[in-house]
């Protein structure tokens, strides 16, 4: 009988350590279910859908956002907004958003109210605040610079699945963690990209660098997405954004500050009525 | 002599007073203060048509904001912004107006605002018909009018699924400004408020009323309004002033005017139009203008985007003095560079199909730095013959310079 249990407890401990070692070796660290290496699109799709699903129901989110603008000599100049956003429980729409503008002041209440959408242009609202004149804007120009930023609309937008067609190509070390490394081509008209190469985690599920290839095919920009915060246990959110034009060798960061969820936003926040009292 | 807006300038004083000593014991999130101070010039191009006035204008203006919100998840707001500006030549474009000094309050898809503020209508770009609202303050704005006085109302708005409703009650009238005899550019008589008259026998106390209808259709934005009482484009008609000089009186008639906007946006183009139908002293006439707006983004392969508007107003009064637009093609090229500095350059033309005259104008902006901003401003005429309505204001083309400091 001491044998029995004797043995049941070796074989547990040397299951355990064959299971610890395995998953610093990293062999076993990615989520459960993945499609194998032999089927790179149903393997692409399947990690985008659980990056995807790991983000959904945070409801209504707030936050802060300062920019930082490099030029090419090393000057910088700085903006601040904030945001206000509200994610749509219909999973064939996009979410709602609210940016207003804090600094530089000559632009101080200027806001941009968005319904985004899949495929179509989403609609956007222009708030100009010196005439209190409500605007609707032309949102096809998606390959365009954000107030003069390295970061284009369409990299601002909200990463919705259905945007993109996805293909695995490998599985790398990424600084201390493994990551995916995803191809994905926009499916949306008006992209000033041909694809983009996305770095995934394996642990969380979360973007850490993405490079996009411009209509040349040449290697235009790379993003890194650092210092993730978990929010309610549940919501990770990237604090820090580095993006690097290695054309133009001019750079962008975006800090976001003071994320709050469920603050009780409704559809009524994001309304044309509601861009004047944008805070 | 100095323009009072207020039936006593010692009320408009206290009000901002009082606004200023709220926020004490705030938190400083719920109390903002901006403001900015404007140094201008003014240089014209050509000599003036009377002796009184000069080809250079130096003033400076000054805009401050206080903001304060309280209140269950700060539903409520308090915001109050007065404007001022000294003039060296013209005693009269030294004026200041309490753009805003209202009470606003929101609950859920209701919002209710008391007090002095603006309302902006309207989707074109070259003539603003349907924004009724506001009186226009046309000695800081003349061509474009779209800087406005601040207008006392009770306004009260619902965003439901069948669109925007809001309804507004104006208890109080403006009158629109003008410039003095020293002011350019000006009208060659000059417009004497002293012996302004109204068609309503209670003046300035007439309470006016409006509403107004809106919503998105997919692409589509459309707008449906209407206004009735002491309408805010004045009758200017000759009269003899105290002094026996020979000047203009404006004459405020009562009217009823029904009006839509609408915008079609799709992809980078932009479809607009906007007009009235207007009943004044017995008489109806019509106005309506529209066009297009189209962008080039990332031109010649920069960052910079290429926008062209053409735009058309049409007035069915024809060729009268008060319908400067009534037969009138527009066509602007916007520049912007996308850049840190967001530089822009904008040049338009508009043409008078009936009378050959010309009107060109100019504006670029750039931002010095994070609290300077310089706006250039320029504005000239051609071929302008006595029978139209800029007539008068054809000799006075001129550049205008603004450096803004933001605090």
């Amino acid at each position: 009988m001491m044998k029995r249990v004797w043995a049941r407890a070796a074989f547990l401990a040397f299951g355990f350590l064959t299971l610890t070692l395995l998953k610093t070796t990293g062999a076993w660290a990615e989520a459960a279910g993945l499609p194998g290496p032999n089927d790179p699109t149903a393997r692409g799709l399947a990690i985008a859908k659980i990056n995807d699903e790991r983000d959904k129901g945070w409801g209504d989110a707030r936050a802060d956002m300062k920019m930082v603008l490099t030029n090419a000599s090393g000057e910088t100049s700085e903006r601040e907004l904030h945001f206000m956003m509200l994610e749509n429980p219909d999973p064939n729409d996009g979410n709602w958003s609210l940016m207003s503008f804090d600094r530089p002041r000559d632009i101080e209440g200027t806001a941009l109210l968005t319904y985004s959408h899949i495929k179509d242009a989403d609609d956007q609202w222009l708030y100009l605040p010196t005439i209190k004149r409500v605007k609707r804007i032309s949102s096809s120009n998606r390959a365009g610079p954000f107030v003069g930023s390295e970061f284009a609309f369409e990299d601002f937008s909200t990463q919705q699945l259905g945007k993109f067609s996805y293909t695995w190509l490998r599985d790398e070390p990424c600084g201390t963690m493994t990551c995916h490394v995803v191809e994905r081509t926009p499916l949306y008209e008006d992209s000033g990209y041909t694809r983009e190469l996305v770095w995934i985690d394996t642990t969380d599920y979360q973007f850490r660098k993405i490079d996009y290839y411009d209509r040349k095919n040449a290697l235009l920009k790379t993003l890194t997405l650092n210092n993730y915060k978990l929010y309610e246990n549940k919501f990770w959110r990237p604090l820090e954004l580095d993006m690097v034009n290695h054309e133009s060798g001019k750079a962008t960061k975006l800090i976001w500050s003071d994320y709050k969820f469920h603050t009780g936003l409704t559809k009524e926040d994001f309304t044309t009525a509601s861009l004047e009292r944008a805070r | 002599m100095k323009t009072s807006p207020f039936p006593s300038t010692r009320t408009a004083f206290l009000a901002v007073l009082a606004a200023m000593t709220l926020p004490v014991g705030a938190q400083a999130d719920d109390f903002g203060l901006r403001g900015s101070i404007t140094p201008e010039i003014r240089v014209f191009s050509q000599s003036p048509s009377s002796p009184r006035q000069t080809n250079s204008d130096l003033s400076i203006a000054g805009e401050l904001t206080a903001k304060y919100f309280f209140g269950p998840h700060e539903n409520q707001s308090i915001v109050v912004t007065p404007f001022g500006r000294l003039d060296q030549r013209d005693s009269r474009r030294t004026h200041w107006d309490l753009r805003e000094a209202r009470y606003s309050l929101v609950d859920g898809a209701w919002e209710l605002r008391v007090g002095i503020d603006k309302v902006f209508w309207g989707v074109t770009e070259a003539v603003h018909l349907v924004d009724i609202i506001n009186q226009v303050d046309a000695i800081e704005d003349p061509v474009k009018q779209e800087v406005r006085l601040g207008q006392p109302m009770v306004r009260l708005r619902t965003t439901q699924d069948f669109g925007t409703f809001e309804v507004f009650l104006l208890p109080y009238f403006r009158e629109r400004t003008f410039p003095g005899a020293d002011g350019r550019p000006a009208l060659d008589i000059p417009v004497d408020t002293s012996l302004t008259r109204y068609e309503s026998s209670r003046g300035k106390h007439h309470v006016d009323a409006a509403a107004r209808y809106s919503n998105s259709f997919g692409d589509f934005d459309v707008g449906l309004s209407y206004f009735q009482g002491t309408g805010r484009d004045p009758i200017l008609q000759p009269a003899l002033s105290k002094d026996g000089d020979l000047v203009l009186a404006p004459f405020y008639p009562q009217i009823k005017q029904a009006s839509f906007d609408a915008q079609a946006t799709k992809g980078a183009w932009l479809y607009k139009a906007e007009g009235y139908w207007r009943s004044e002293l017995g008489r109806q006439y019509e106005a309506v203008t529209g066009g297009i707006e189209y962008t080039f983004y990332g031109i010649a392969n920069t960052e910079s985007d290429l926008g062209v508007v053409a735009e058309y107003a049409l007035d069915s009064r024809g060729m009268v003095a008060r319908a400067p637009y009534e037969n009138d093609g527009f066509l602007a090229l916007r520049w912007t560079a996308n850049d840190a500095a967001s530089t822009s350059l904008l040049v338009g033309v508009d043409i008078d199909a009936n009378t050959g005259a010309r009107g060109f104008r100019l504006k670029a902006d750039r931002r010095l730095s994070d609290n300077y901003h310089l706006s250039i401003e320029g504005y000239a005429f051609g071929d302008v013959p006595q029978t139209d309505p800029v007539y008068s204001i054809a000799d006075d083309d001129y550049l205008q310079i603004r450096v803004a400091r933001y605090f």
